[in-house]
């Protein structure tokens, strides 16, 4: 028997969400998980190179949280972020493009799939190495704060939701940025995708406090556990972290715990988790427990979310046609986009 | 004798280093139980357990510090970077603790650590993933820089950095774990500063090292059939340098090409020409040429990466420029 660490419960009162926000959300999810598909597809194809991190199963933490900002917020993420940009706006074509080198891709070609980064989005990045996302994020974050406590800008009240997963948090990185974040009460998100594993490292081989949304209190700011399968659960809690940090109280922790249903990479043999680990998570699919909801709520009909699948089976191939059709970069721009004037 | 991919021999170094040293250990990102994201460390965490093949979590800049540490008291610790280029979150300990302590301490310690790892510009791995830290790390002082190129080298260089009582920096390449070769059956150790000479010949010195040596091969063998005799040396040691092969072959040839993966400002070529300048620039016919990759970050696009590396037809096409160049 696995010991699963108990998932929080989640209840609310009424449907939190009007019909065309579940709409929104579910379509989120469902583009995230169909747009993952295709890239695996691709890669065993060979169309897609270098490494390439999916994110199946994870997708109520990234359209829980995204969904409830809005979109002049600020996203940053990791090596696994085709769904991030996706969610934050980034068109289908875009980030399918830069998976295929193009021109047309969101990073032009030149960042592939660890590198998605969309200024017009706000989509911060995209960054291949553990950790270093965090501070970018933290800067994003002070600048908003900036423009409004120190440049006298009210509007600047943009929140950003800084995404990493177990892993990372063991990484100085971190500890540093929740103390720079609470010492200057910013306005940020660190979005903790517990999936349990990094790599071949259970998370709990390496912390030693494995309740990660516990360190929270060390720098006197508000941790949340929350159940990462339930979307509606990441929403509310992300609700709140947002309206905190735009009301410039600060940052927030959110635990999500949740789980990737594929390989650390698609060059991961996979061999060290358990299928019994692997059934547990997959029975708390989010995508198919957020249908259920919604049908049980009576918010949505089976033929919207038909409807929905429809469209974005379409988005998909629509995206892969384009990537396919895009051309590659031109030899002579290799020096392009070294210094600003370029 | 028994062909061996480069992977298998740096595991059977430090699987046989384990065995005869009990203070020699691993750390690092998945080198236990998962045995490396490159398999060198398979299965020696059974073999040894948890404490000589430490998986640590991804803290590099406090394990690399860790690994110091316990070299200063005793250990010889193997500290394996997942990719090298994630020990630039650890420059910081291998600048000044592992290069620079044993001086700042007046020689009160040593540090016998050998920090290795995969380098290099893979396949599409994008910029962070393909990075060539040998040419950031060669101004640190106190450190020894390898970088190995076969399986029988990858051996023989990291049983004897293992045995260095100084910090080793050993370089691997992605692309270059799946080569195989036979390999000796008895024990053998290569020096770390000695380079390697791969091919001799009369009429241009190519240094090289790591992959860059597989590409200078395939443009030697088209040259050769045009009745070109380059020499060819792959220098192993990055640092020091061996001036002494280098100045043999420069007496002989008159002529240097460095053919390098690392980026042209600030490379390992720079430092070298700038050396033979000092040493044997009377022995040259003309200018030390190198050729090296472009100064930006690696694109992810393959078109994009091919230009900025050093392809084999390139290196063709600058030995027989020199060489027309000369009659
Ligand atoms: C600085 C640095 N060290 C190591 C790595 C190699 N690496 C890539 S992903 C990963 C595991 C990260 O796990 P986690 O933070 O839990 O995120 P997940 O992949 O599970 O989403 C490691 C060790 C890296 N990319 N950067
Ligand atoms: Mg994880």
């Amino acid at each position: 028997m696995v010991q699963e660490r108990p998932l929080p419960t989640f209840q609310a009162s009424s449907p939190p969400v009007s019909k065309e926000q579940a709409l929104t959300i579910y379509e989120d999810m469902v583009l995230g998980r169909y747009f993952e598909d295709k890239c695996a597809e691709l890669y065993q194809r060979g169309k897609v190179k270098g490494f390439v991190h999916l994110y199946n199963g994870q997708e109520a933490v990234c359209s829980g949280v995204v969904k409830a900002m809005r979109s002049d917020d600020y996203v940053c993420s990791t090596y696994r972020d085709h769904v991030h940009a996706l969610s934050a706006g980034v068109s289908a074509r875009a980030v399918m493009a830069e998976l295929f080198g193009k021109e047309t891709g969101c990073s032009k070609g030149r960042g592939g799939s660890m590198h998605m980064f969309s200024k017009e989005h706000n989509m911060l990045g995209g960054f291949a190495f553990i950790g270093e996302g965090i501070p970018v994020a933290l800067g994003a974050a002070f600048q908003s704060r900036y423009r409004r406590d120190a440049m006298g800008d009210a509007n600047a009240d943009q929140v950003t939701a800084s995404f990493f997963g177990d892993g990372t948090t063991n990484n100085g990185q971190f500890f540093e940025c929740l103390n720079m974040a609470a010492l200057w009460k910013l306005p940020i998100l660190f979005v903790v995708e517990n999936n349990k594993w990094a790599i071949g490292m259970a998370h709990e081989r390496a912390a030693s406090q494995p309740e990660i949304y516990k360190k929270a209190s060390v720098f006197g700011m508000p941790g949340y556990e929350v159940d990462g399968m339930d979307v509606m659960a990441v929403r509310a809690v992300a609700e709140t972290a947002i309206a905190r940090a735009r009301a410039g109280e600060g940052p927030t922790l959110l635990e999500c715990l949740t789980y990737r249903y594929r390989g650390h990479s698609v060059a991961d043999p996979d061999e060290l988790r358990s299928a019994e680990e692997k059934k547990f998570w997959r029975d708390r699919d989010p995508i198919k427990r957020f249908e259920a909801y919604l049908l049980e709520q009576a918010l949505t009909s089976e033929a919207d979310l038909k409807a929905v699948r429809d469209k974005i089976t379409f988005v998909v191939e629509d995206a892969l046609t384009f990537a396919e059709e895009s051309p590659d970069p031109n030899p002579a721009d290799l020096y392009k986009y070294i210094f600003a004037e370029d | 004798m028994a062909q061996t991919f480069l992977f298998d021999a740096l595991r059977e170094a430090i699987d046989e280093e384990m065995a005869r040293d009990q203070t020699v250990m691993v750390m690092g990102e998945d080198v236990g139980q998962y045995g490396g994201s490159y398999k060198v460390t398979k299965d020696l965490y059974d073999k040894y357990g948890e404490l000589r093949v430490l998986d640590t979590p991804i803290a590099e800049n406090s394990f690399t510090g860790m690994g110091i540490g316990a070299a200063m008291t005793g250990l010889r610790p193997i500290i394996e970077g997942m990719n090298m280029g994630f020990l630039l979150l650890a420059f910081n300990q291998i600048s000044n603790n592992a290069g620079m302590l044993r001086y700042t301490s007046g020689g009160n310690f040593k540090i016998p650590v050998v920090i290795r790892g995969p380098g290099g510009v893979g396949s599409q791995l994008g910029a962070e993933h393909s990075q060539r830290l040998e040419a950031y790390f060669q101004a640190v002082p106190g450190l020894k820089i390898v970088a190995c190129s076969t399986p029988r080298n990858a051996k023989g260089l990291l049983k004897a950095a293992i045995r260095d009582d100084n910090p080793v920096l050993f370089f691997e390449h992605v692309l270059l774990y799946f080569n195989k070769e036979d390999l000796p059956d008895d024990e053998y150790i290569l020096p770390l500063d000695k380079a390697e000479m791969v091919r001799t010949g009369k009429d241009v010195t190519i240094l090289t090292y790591s992959r860059m040596r597989y590409h200078v091969m395939q443009a030697v063998a088209s040259l050769e059939k045009k009745g070109y005799d380059p020499e060819v040396i792959d220098l192993i040691s990055l640092k020091p340098i061996d001036y002494d092969t280098i100045g043999e072959s420069i007496r002989k040839t008159h002529r240097v090409i460095i053919v390098e993966e690392c980026m042209r400002t600030g490379g390992i070529a720079a430092e070298i020409i700038a050396s033979i300048n000092d040493r044997f620039f009377d022995e040259l016919d003309g200018p030390v040429i190198r050729m090296s990759s472009q100064d930006i970050p690696t694109p992810y696009n393959k078109g994009l990466e091919n230009l900025t590396i050093v392809q084999p037809a390139q290196i063709e096409e600058t030995v027989e420029k020199i060489m027309q160049s000369r009659l």
